[in-house]
């Protein structure tokens, strides 16, 4: 998994922020949120603590286990390991945004489906990055969803089941796409 | 309730499928007739989704860790930086001053050590002494995470540095430094641990304990014709749950509510309790989800502790979860061994002498034993076994998936392993041989070698060390013992309303195993109804009390008590719904949601307004666990031991590459047993955890300290290496259905005994792919190298 960079390359950097707290707006699922924030505050810890988002969780706070994965413009990234400030007029998308109109996202079905979850504290982040590549990649295989989550920790060994589960999801977008 | 008057009945025991007979059991009076096998029931049996699925994968799920009150504080510790020292002076002036700070605490007694057995001359140290790097020593609460850590560098300790001693092997030297300045003990608590009393002490050696030795050894010595020894070595494993151990402490007024990750939520009110003296009606403690446990989260803990004094204090919330430096520091691993074990057989097999010297690191924690395989697994006459818990200036061990069993198996399974070898003998015809007590888990495990022989393809293992070139393969098995244990107390209660709905209560909790899942399929299963039309609520200390999730035994204690209160729910809805349908109540049975007669399934009325058509508005019932049929072989504390246990056999396929020493297991095959599969989907997610968690600590968990500071290497996920994604084998579940006519539901618990054979039938593989026996672990390429050069 990559760490976002701080603006994309041909769009032009954000003001200067801080060092005191001041508000912060973030486009994240789909709604601009501002709250006081300030320069060292990470995207987790804003999402958590200043909007009171608490389904994508922090495991290490060093980028290691994955556990805070969300999407910024589509791609995967690890929360705790972005500054809040780099991801101003970027699109932010968390496990509570994931469904669409209440619709759960095929992963977020076959997970349930194949029992690919157990404690539950990992999922929100395996969701996001099995999501990301069924949605980028229908037709991926069992290799691709290893590398997709060879990042993440699950401790309870869920391992098997997510594959199951991603492949399932996988398959039921492809037919979903022959149909339309 | 052992008072409960008893009465004769004949139920069916035995391997579904393969062969049920009649038994005679002494049934507690009101127990719910038997129930028939899965095949022939509606939800029990049935992979039905788990509960709380929804609210996992849309994060809606709230863990301790999400809990955000108003006015809440973030709360830090101060761990000690040196390994051994007492402390001269603390001065916390500072840190109460800095921005944001609400409140500051020292701890005045550490929990999950040992403590000297005669306070004598550490009775007048101001403050505990250090004896781990990472010890914690104070907290603070303020306004933020980061004005908290701030003001930690402010808190100024003065430590009087003494010599350490880290590794077990120094520690057993007499010339050692002393980790305690005399003998200790260490008192189970509700947080659990603890270990036996009164055992002798000399410098960091504390033992011998000798439970389960019997007979003549050197008789048994000289009988035999084969004797085979070998020195086995295990490292220290970190928990490391996803989720932190982590409280929010909510004190006001004369009330305290604890927000838990925990796997007891009474646990944790009880330790809290007797801390603080207060009245356990006035804490309460809860844990909607606990992100991950394996052992190591039972009661307040010192981090706990530290909440609560911060919240009353500060008179706020106050959050404590711990980082992930403390989470593999300071609350709990699975203590090291060194097993030195020697086994005489006969020609034939059977085992004539066992003798086990084992030793193992706790840290600061005793409790370092290796399990009750060595003399309970097989029959054998004459068994010696003395262990010693070792005492280092290293964070304490705690109870950790399978405690004891796993390293002891791993020992104990390649010696049985090399007793076969050595008699030119099929392993499995070896256990065939000596696998022979009359005992459940003894019937399962024959069934289940073969099962898994022919699922692994045992018929194609080739003699050890075939394969010529440098990479090797080769197949393995080990058994798996783990006590089935039935916790002393629990209780459940169901709560049905006139408009249908069906509502559980227990004060238990679902730490990922499923427990809201199987105690749903329960009650309805009796009352006729889907698994999603109960509503159940665990995980809050207001409940009726309720078994720990550790030990498998969630699932053996509370689906017969749960079974019991729907039981008693659906009798007296019968006996007030009969006069309706012109049938008697004993007439009526519930199922596909409507309550029917026996004899004429269209004379019926759908559930809910069966209710409100008998006037009923509310009806509560509770159900107890009652004794086993069988009773128990023992009873120590809440455990309830049944002379039956669970068994499991495992199958592995590995290869070795002998120039880089790289092991890879490819292929994994678990037969398991636990009595009645409630959930089979369920309980297949388990074994998968058992056997990933199994192969981890196999190749790869070894928590390492820096010898000269004591502090740990590689306290993080990036540099402790656990399984991933890549490292996950194959893995095939085989599960056989086990009557035993003990309970209402008969089911049994799983998580551990789909741990504990998992190392020990890699390395026995390895044996098969290698010719060498791989007797330390983890099986990293340097140990693996090591193993292959020896002679």
């Amino acid at each position: 998994m990559s760490v976002a960079p701080h603006h994309p390359p041909g769009r032009e950097a954000p003001g200067t922020f801080g060092p005191e707290p001041q508000p912060l707006s973030l486009l994240v699922n789909g709604e601009v949120h501002t709250a006081l924030a300030d320069p060292a505050t990470t995207l987790v810890e804003f999402l958590r603590d200043a909007l009171g988002l608490t389904g994508t969780k922090i495991g290490c706070d060093r980028g290691a286990c994955s556990a805070c994965t969300v999407w910024i413009d589509g791609e995967v990234a690890a929360s705790c390991m972005t500054l809040a400030l780099d991801v101003r007029e970027r699109s932010i998308t968390t496990i509570e945004g994931l469904s669409r109109e209440g619709e759960l996202h095929p992963v977020q079905r076959a997970f349930i489906e194949h029992d690919a979850l157990q404690c539950g504290f990992c999922t929100p982040g395996m969701v996001m990055s099995c999501a990301q590549l069924v949605d980028s990649n229908p037709d991926c295989t069992l290799e691709d969803v290893k590398t997709a989550i060879s990042g993440h920790l699950c401790r309870c060994g869920t391992y098997p089941n997510i594959f199951k589960a991603t492949l399932a999801a996988a398959e039921m977008t492809r037919a979903a796409g022959k149909k339309k | 309730m052992s008072s409960d008057s008893l009465e004769q009945r004949t139920l069916s025991a035995g391997i579904v499928g393969d062969a049920l007979k009649q038994v005679t059991r002494n049934v507690p009076r009101g127990e719910p007739p038997a129930w028939p096998t899965n095949a022939e029931l509606q939800v029990v049996g049935k992979d039905v989704k788990r509960m709380d699925a929804l609210d996992k994968v849309t994060g809606r799920a709230r863990y301790t860790f999400d809990v955000q009150l108003p006015g809440m504080l973030y709360a830090r510790t101060l761990n000690s930086t040196v390994p051994h020292a007492r402390i001269k002076s603390i001065d916390t002036s500072q840190a109460e001053k800095s921005p944001g700070v609400r409140a500051v605490h020292v701890l005045e007694r550490l929990l999950q050590a040992a403590e000297l057995r005669d306070p004598g001359e550490e009775a007048n140290e101001p403050y505990p002494v250090i004896r781990f790097a990472g010890q914690p020593i104070a907290a603070v609460a303020a306004t933020s995470a980061r004005a908290a850590e701030a003001a930690l560098d402010l808190i100024r300790v003065e430590y009087e540095p003494i010599d350490h001693v880290t590794e077990l092997e120094d520690a057993m030297q007499a010339t050692s430094p002393p980790v305690f300045p005399g003998p200790t003990e260490h008192h189970a608590t509700a947080g659990g641990g603890g270990a036996a009393k009164g055992l002798p002490q000399k410098g960091n050696l504390r033992g011998p304990s000798k439970g389960g030795s019997r007979g003549d050894l050197e008789r048994g010595f000289k009988e035999a014709d084969v004797v085979v020894e070998g020195e086995y070595r295990t490292q220290v494993q970190t928990h490391t749950p996803l989720e932190p151990h982590g409280v929010v402490a909510d004190w006001r007024d004369d009330e305290l509510t604890i927000y838990a990750s925990t796997q007891h939520v009474l646990s944790v009110r009880d330790e809290a309790a007797d801390i603080f003296q207060l009245p356990k009606e006035k804490i309460r403690a809860i844990s909607d989800y606990t992100g991950g446990g394996f052992g190591a989260k039972y009661g307040i803990g010192n981090y706990g502790t530290l909440a609560i004094h911060l919240s009353r204090k500060a008179r706020a919330p106050v959050r404590l979860v711990l980082d992930r430096r403390e989470e593999h520091v300071s609350v709990g691993n699975r203590p090291s061994s060194l097993q030195r074990l020697k086994i005489g057989a006969k020609r034939d097999g059977s085992l004539t002498a066992i003798e086990l010297r084992s030793f193992g690191t706790g840290g600061v924690a005793a409790g370092a034993g290796v399990g009750s395989c060595h003399h309970s697994m097989y029959s054998c006459p004459n068994v010696s076994i003395e262990h010693y818990d070792v005492f280092t200036n290293a964070g304490p061990c705690a109870a950790f998936r399978g405690p004891g069993q796993t390293q002891g198996i791993f020992a104990f399974e390649q010696a049985i392993d090399a007793v076969a070898a050595r008699l030119g003998m099929d392993p499995i015809a070896l256990r065939d041989k000596i696998d022979t007590r009359d005992a459940d888990d003894v019937r399962a495990r024959a069934a289940e070698r073969r099962i898994g022989a022919e699922k692994i393809g045992w018929s194609r293992r080739r003699a050890s060390g075939s394969d010529t070139g440098p990479i090797k393969r080769g197949i393995g098995m080990a058994q798996s013992m783990w006590p089935y244990i039935v916790n002393s107390y629990t209780t459940c209660e169901i709560r049905i309303q006139g408009d249908g709905t069906v509502e559980a209560f227990c004060g238990t909790q679902d730490i990922g195993t499923g427990t809201r899942t199987v105690f749903a399929q329960v009650v309805a299963e009796e009352l006729g109804l889907r698994a999603e039309d109960v509503r159940v609520h665990v995980g809050d200390s207001r409940f009726p009390p309720g078994p720990p999730s550790g030990g498998s035994r969630v699932t053996s204690s509370l689906t017969p008590a749960a079974r019991n209160a729907a039981h008693a729910a659906a009798r007296d809805i019968a006996s007030r719904v009969a006069p309706l349908l012109n049938a008697n109540a004993d007439d009526l049975i519930f199922r596909n949601g409507r309550i029917e007669r026996r004899d004429d399934s269209k004379t019926s009325l759908g559930f809910a307004e069966a209710l409100r058509r008998a006037g009923i508005e509310t009806l509560v019932h509770r159900g107890d666990r009652r004794d086993d049929y069988e009773g128990y072989a023992r009873k120590a504390g809440e455990l309830n031991i049944s002379p039956h246990a669970i068994g499991g056999v495992q199958f592995a396929e590995v290869c070795v590459d002998t120039q880089t020493g790289a092991v890879k297991v490819e292929r994994v095959v678990a037969v398991h047993d636990c009595g009645r599969p409630i959930n089979p989907k369920l309980v297949e997610s388990q074994i998968f955890g058992g056997v990933i968690q199994g192969v981890s600590y196999a190749l790869y968990e070894d928590r390492r300290l820096d010898g000269p500071t004591g502090v740990q290497l590689n306290a993080n996920i990036d540099q402790y290496k656990i399984v991933g994604s890549r490292e996950t084998p194959q893995i095939e579940v085989h599960l056989i259905e086990l009557l035993g006519g003990q309970s209402s539901t008969d089911a049994r618990g799983v998580a551990e005994p789909a741990n504990v054979a998992t190392a020990a039938a890699i390395a026995n593989a390895f044996f098969n792919a290698t010719g060498k026996r791989i007797y330390t672990l983890p099986m990293t390429p340097a140990n693996v190298l090591a193993a292959l050069r020896a002679e």
